[in-house]
């Protein structure tokens, strides 16, 4: 019985695909590049024809990216650029849009309040609290540093 | 010029991500989550801002950029008004991508119906 399972264990080991490493990490460098470079031109965009500066540009392009990304989510199209793209469409702030507004649209059927309401941060709600946890911890610390050294 | 390091920065950061997937075989939960204090921290040392006036979008795009903002909001309102400051200005800088993924996520909720795949 043993023998049989760890041979079986040996065949399982060695059909299993290998994760393609260098190919994955081609992938997200191009799709998470030209994501960003798409972004870069909507700045740019916003500079030249509206009064923002490259400090406040980056509200405006951020919400433009996330309006793009509910269309393309809607339409099913971010999941196929994502299956595709693995970490390049998951690390722009477009993957995090695309999380929010699936969870919000996939939840639907169970109503506004229970199902949109309550599963819409499901998945980005990690990334809101250690985001803000951290930069909690960092901006305190910051914070009382400069107090003690300022004194 | 900028177009051409954003396009590298940003997808160096992504590259980062993958290889947290990959290697370190994260979930994309986890992934995002260490990124995410991955800018808070670089922005603590005084390092992201650097990397944003040279990369552009290629720094604020990818969602490092996320902690980065929330630690610079707090800071601002920690030296306007204090202690207080780091609590109460945390959102002062990044509240777009937030109010924006609400806004679209309850309109995309109001138009689009899931896909049964």
């Amino acid at each position: 019985m043993s023998q049989q399972s760890s041979n079986y264990k040996d065949y399982e080991q060695s059909v299993e695909p290998k994760r393609p490493l260098l190919k994955n990490c081609i992938k997200a460098f191009i799709i998470g590049g030209l994501i960003c470079v798409f972004g870069q031109a909507i700045s740019t965009t916003y500079m030249y024809f509206f009064n923002f500066t490259e400090e406040t540009v980056g509200n405006p392009t951020t919400a433009t990216l996330i309006f793009i990304t509910m269309l393309l989510t809607g339409f099913g199209i971010y999941d196929r650029i994502a299956q595709f793209a693995g970490a390049g469409t998951a690390v722009p702030v477009t993957g995090f849009g695309n999380a929010v507004i699936s969870a919000a649209i996939e939840h639907r059927t169970e109503g506004f309040v229970q199902g949109v309401g309550g599963n819409m941060f499901k998945l980005a709600g990690s990334v809101i609290l250690f985001g803000v946890f951290s930069a909690f911890v960092i901006a305190l610390i910051k914070t009382l540093f400069s107090y003690w050294s300022g004194m | 010029m900028v177009f051409v390091w954003s396009f590298v920065i940003g997808g160096l950061i992504c590259v980062v991500g993958q290889l947290l997937l990959d290697v370190g075989k994260l979930t994309p939960g986890h992934t995002l989550s260490i990124l995410v204090v991955g800018g808070a921290i670089l922005d603590g040392f005084g390092l992201y801002e650097p990397l944003i006036d040279f990369a552009g979008a290629g720094a604020t795009v990818p969602i490092t950029s996320f902690g980065n903002s929330l630690v610079h909001g707090a800071l601002e309102e920690a030296e306007k008004h204090g202690l207080i400051g780091v609590v109460t200005g945390m959102f002062e800088v990044t509240s777009s991508g937030i109010s924006a993924a609400i806004i679209f996520g309850m309109i995309g909720a109001i138009l689009f119906k899931p896909k049964g795949e």
